[in-house]
């Protein structure tokens, strides 16, 4: 096995781990700082955004208001100083992005334009037509080409974390093109990894989101905040789970029932007006947004298809010209996909798991309670968008909590000594569990694809948009009993060579653990906040449950939970008020 | 049919294929590409016999009889006809193409391909009638 | 419509053998699947040893590229009743060494994009307290096409002179590059000059046009290619006729 070093190591190339390591080069450009990622930089989930970031540049926005918008879309379960932080450092880093060659539309001035988006009071969301964070990605990663100093692992799957004394020094991971499996030590590691959308069996995610650094870092005793807070996206299509993205109701779009109502205003969302009124009706917070649509399936009034209930997205009064200029991509995925051409005909659509507000437990400068382990972005929960995310706000947080973590990152590992040699007997253990447990383990009974449908199948029913105690203890024991046959598991590919079985198991494991701490922290939570509703506890109490869930792995491998205060500094819990 | 593989631990051979000569052959585009190509061929036979014509008219009126009698053998006759569709498929396949390489904005604007297209076969068709006005007798 | 297609997939295990077969797999036909959908189901449910690259199957992030009946394709974009009757045929990308089954090596195109310089170049950086740059929407015209280029490499695999000639740095890299000397903003495009019109660059492009055939998101390669021609060879005339003057 060889030793690989560097002092900075990200683990994630996406949105947050690139501005991650340019921070690294720009702030200390002595360190050697590296991105280890299981696929190429730009096929990371980042690609894949749409709508666009939202930062305050216009006259008569204001950082208190983005803050108040951002703090009560998150059913006060936001940490204030941490949205203080983050909504003032955002248009900085946005006009960075922008020096650095995204190509933002304009308006026809040849300023930034900037569209309304989900949940704000005032325009700030800045985009690049429909594909904000595909040209964020891009910008992002060929920005990183410039700096010599930042040296990458391609299509390398890290599977554990590297920890002596209570210090986090790096992680060990198969070279996939190999599948050697190595140890690369460093003096700090940023954990950029994204979500875990691909828990649930209907997502706007890629198949690569399965939570992989959260999964580490809670199996190394980094806590994982909020799990239980699972954002739905409103507009995706059926089967597919395809995001729609929200710019398709900012730019005037309507959610219409099997009878052609606008059916949010039967949910305390407003009043339709003909134009798009923002904090109300279709850009209400997607969390009522994806509510409204279960009410309305219950109440009967969901059309029915083949892949289940949908509504009809109604963007046709917006005209072939409007469509083309700013929501060309979604033109395209109707007609590729379901065949539909939006300018002409109404959208299929429902809610589908989208993001996840939590993650892992940092502080407002991206650090984890574990020495050395930093994170950012979806992976991260520092905790900006709370019980809630709005829309248009986490493209942004990459790129602000990206930057933080990395200084961080930088600045602890100018102080530290280099890891010492003995972090290779670890990994060598490591080697040997791989090895038995996967590549030479033969005469196993269950199938890969058998365990993850039936997760798929116990999260939807269980850990949904409406959730009760009686559906979570079920899925608690579900879960348990999923874990136990995963060691039944064997592969059909023994080959070390780019052996994408041995990772779709272990990216199964990950899912798994998080999965529990998803319906533990879902079980203790007895209240309803945000996009967390529990049908047996429908009111928030403020009282027993303003703070963060944190889930710590107990020694036999369930989630413990603990709660964390939410830090609130100007602005007292308060209701969500939407169209009024 | 799987010959020995060489393979030692972590050292996987990758497999690149060879090219084959008959590329060209796969489909139709790449067809048409190489025609397009070799229509290079029959431009410069034109250019070859239009300076063989130039000489025959500097050696007087019999080496030029004589020039043009061989033009009208049947043979002669074959290879222009082949030639001059060549030299068509040329200029069509060249006309098509050239919006690719020029572009034109007006106002901000980009001038649509066709326009560029069309453009040029208008110059082509204008510049052979003013030849054909100017040769032609009657 | 039939109930099953058959999926002609090809194998390469290098532990194993020295040279790739082909393998068919039974799928069930449904109208939405695409050929991603297939290669899952082979993988979940016939044979897990089948390895491929994958990720968001909507068409963005450039992972799935593969040829389909001969021809490169995304597979995540490539509707299986586009290809009945089966067998339909599977293969690793075209000119690209083959490390797994249907995964090729990427790290020529790598290397090549580097050194190509796809980023701001700027004589002086505006200060942040400036604000953004001014843009037009019209100027934004200019490279949007060329920025939509999500590095699938559909093109290179359908480039003959990348197969005949792999030094060539190739339509993707080249598109590239001409989406940062189109863009307002940069001031980098006689630093990109030496390698395009370099021996690999442009003129290796003889305007086969296959690249543009193929593209998934529109970009005009091939157009890219021979606009550049054009600022080369007026760059090189001019080089030569006012060898004094800085660009």
């Amino acid at each position: 096995m060889d030793l690989l070093s560097c002092d900075v190591l990200v683990v994630g190339g996406g949105g947050a781990g690139l501005r991650a390591a340019i921070a690294v080069a720009e702030t200390h450009p002595k360190l050697r700082v590296a991105v280890i990622s299981k696929v190429y930089p730009m096929r990371s989930h980042t690609v894949s955004a749409e709508g666009g970031a939202a930062a305050v540049i216009k006259a008569g926005d204001s950082l208190d208001e983005h803050a108040y918008d951002t703090i009560s879309g998150g059913d006060w379960l936001s940490d204030q100083d941490a949205v203080e932080a983050f909504v003032s450092e955002a248009p900085e880093e946005m006009l960075r992005l922008e020096h650095w060659g995204c190509p933002w539309s304009r308006e026809p001035d040849g300023h930034i334009a900037v569209r309304p988006f989900g949940g704000m009071k005032v325009q700030r969301t800045w985009f690049a037509a429909d594909k904000t964070g595909f040209h964020m990605l891009h910008t992002l990663f060929q920005t990183t080409l410039k700096y010599e100093a930042i040296e990458r692992y391609d299509e390398w799957f890290v599977t554990k974390l590297l920890v002596e004394e209570g210090h986090c020094q790096g992680v060990v991971a198969i070279e996939l093109a190999t599948g050697k499996i190595q140890a690369i030590t460093a003096k700090a590691v940023i954990l950029c990894t994204g979500g875990c959308g691909k828990i649930f069996p209907f997502t706007t995610n890629a198949s690569i989101k399965n939570g992989d650094g959260m999964a580490l870092a809670y199996r190394a005793g980094a806590p994982l905040k909020d799990m239980e807070f699972v954002q739905y996206h409103p507009t995706g299509l059926p089967f597919t789970g395809i995001l729609i993205t929200e710019a398709a109701r900012s730019e005037g779009g309507w959610l219409l029932n099997k009878d052609g109502y606008r059916y949010l205003q039967d949910y305390d969302l407003g009043k339709p007006e003909p134009k798009p009124v923002l904090r109300s009706m279709e850009l209400g917070p997607r969390d009522r947004l994806s509510q409204a649509f279960v009410k309305e399936q219950e109440k009967g009034r969901a059309l029915e298809g083949q892949y289940g209930h949908y509504v009809h997205l109604d963007i046709r009064h917006l005209r072939e010209k409007l469509i083309d200029k700013k929501l060309p991509f979604v033109r395209e995925l109707c007609l590729k996909y379901v065949g539909v051409d939006p300018v002409k005909e109404m959208i299929p659509v429902r809610p589908v798991v989208h993001y996840m507000m939590g993650g892992v437990h940092t502080e407002i400068r991206g650090a984890t309670p574990l020495k050395g382990l930093y994170a950012a972005g979806e992976a991260a929960c520092v905790s900006i968008n709370g019980a809630n995310r709005l829309g248009s706000n986490s493209l942004t947080e990459i790129l602000v909590f990206g930057a933080r973590a990395g200084k961080a990152a930088a600045a602890f590992a100018a102080e530290q000594r280099a890891p010492s040699p003995s972090l290779l007997a670890q990994a060598q253990d490591e080697q040997s569990r791989l090895e038995e447990k996967f590549l030479r383990k033969t005469g196993g009974k269950e199938r890969i694809a058998t365990l993850r449908a039936e997760m798929h199948q116990i999260m939807e029913e269980s850990a949904g948009i409406y959730r009760t105690g009686a559906t979570l203890e079920k899925a608690v024991e579900k879960l348990q009993s999923l874990q136990e046959r995963f060691h039944g598991i064997s592969l059909d590919d023994h080959t070390y060579t780019f052996n994408t079985e041995l990772t779709a198991a272990l990216e199964l494991s990950y899912m798994l653990d998080l999965a529990q701490t998803i319906v533990h922290s879902a079980l203790e939570r007895r209240e309803s906040r945000g996009s967390h509703q529990r049908t047996d506890y429908p009111q928030r109490d403020d009282e027993r449950f303003l703070g963060h869930s944190l889930a710590y792995r107990a020694e036999d491998g369930s989630p413990r939970i603990e709660y964390l205060p939410v830090t609130i500094t100007r602005w007292p819990p308060g209701q969500r008020v939407y169209g009024r | 049919m799987s010959a020995e593989p060489h393979y030692t631990l972590y050292h996987p051979r990758w497999y690149r294929r060879r090219v084959s000569v008959w590329w060209w052959l796969q489909n139709r585009s790449y067809a048409g590409f190489v025609l397009r190509e070799i229509t290079s061929v029959f431009v410069a036979f034109f250019a070859v016999v239009y300076l063989w014509q130039l000489r025959a008219l500097a050696q007087g009126p019999e080496a030029y009889a004589h020039f043009l009698a061989r033009l009208k053998t049947p043979g002669f006759l074959a290879l222009n006809g082949v030639a001059f569709l060549f030299v068509l498929f040329h200029a069509v396949t060249w006309f098509n193409l050239a919006p690719k390489a020029m572009v034109v904005r007006l106002s901000g604007k980009r001038v649509p391909d066709w326009i560029i297209a069309g453009l040029n076969y208008v110059a082509w068709l204008a510049l052979s009638g003013a030849v054909a006005w100017i040769l032609l007798p009657g | 419509m039939p109930s099953t297609v058959a999926l002609t997939v090809a194998r390469y295990r290098p532990e194993q053998e020295s040279e790739p077969t082909f393998q068919t797999y039974e799928v069930p036909f449904r109208k939405d699947w695409v050929v991603l959908d297939a290669l899952n189901h082979i993988k979940d449910n016939l044979d897990g040893s089948l390895s491929f690259r994958w990720s968001c199957r909507m068409g963005v992030c450039g992972s799935c590229g593969m040829k389909v009946n001969g021809t490169p394709k995304l597979t995540c974009a490539a509707f299986l009743s586009d290809h009945l009757p089966g067998p339909v045929r599977v293969e690793p990308l075209d000119y690209f060494p083959v490390v797994r089954d249907l995964v090729v090596d990427l790290t020529d195109f790598m290397r090549k994009l580097k050194k190509v310089k796809p980023w701001i170049i700027r004589k002086e950086e505006r200060p942040l307290g400036d604000g953004e740059y001014r843009q037009t929407p019209d100027q934004l015209d200019a490279y949007t096409q060329f920025s939509m280029c999500i590095n699938c490499m559909l093109c290179y695999s359908a480039c003959p002179i990348y197969g005949l000639e792999s030094s060539f740095v190739g339509p993707a890299v080249i598109a590239l590059a001409q989406r940062y000397n189109m863009d307002s903003r940069d001031q980098g495009a006689a630093e990109r000059l030496e390698i395009l019109s370099g021996h690999d660059g442009i003129w290796q492009c003889t305007f086969v046009g296959e690249c543009t055939k193929v593209c998934p998101k529109n970009v005009d390669p091939a157009g890219a290619i021979q606009q550049y021609k054009l600022t080369g060879a007026v760059h090189w005339f001019k080089s030569l006729l006012l060898p004094w003057g800085t660009r």
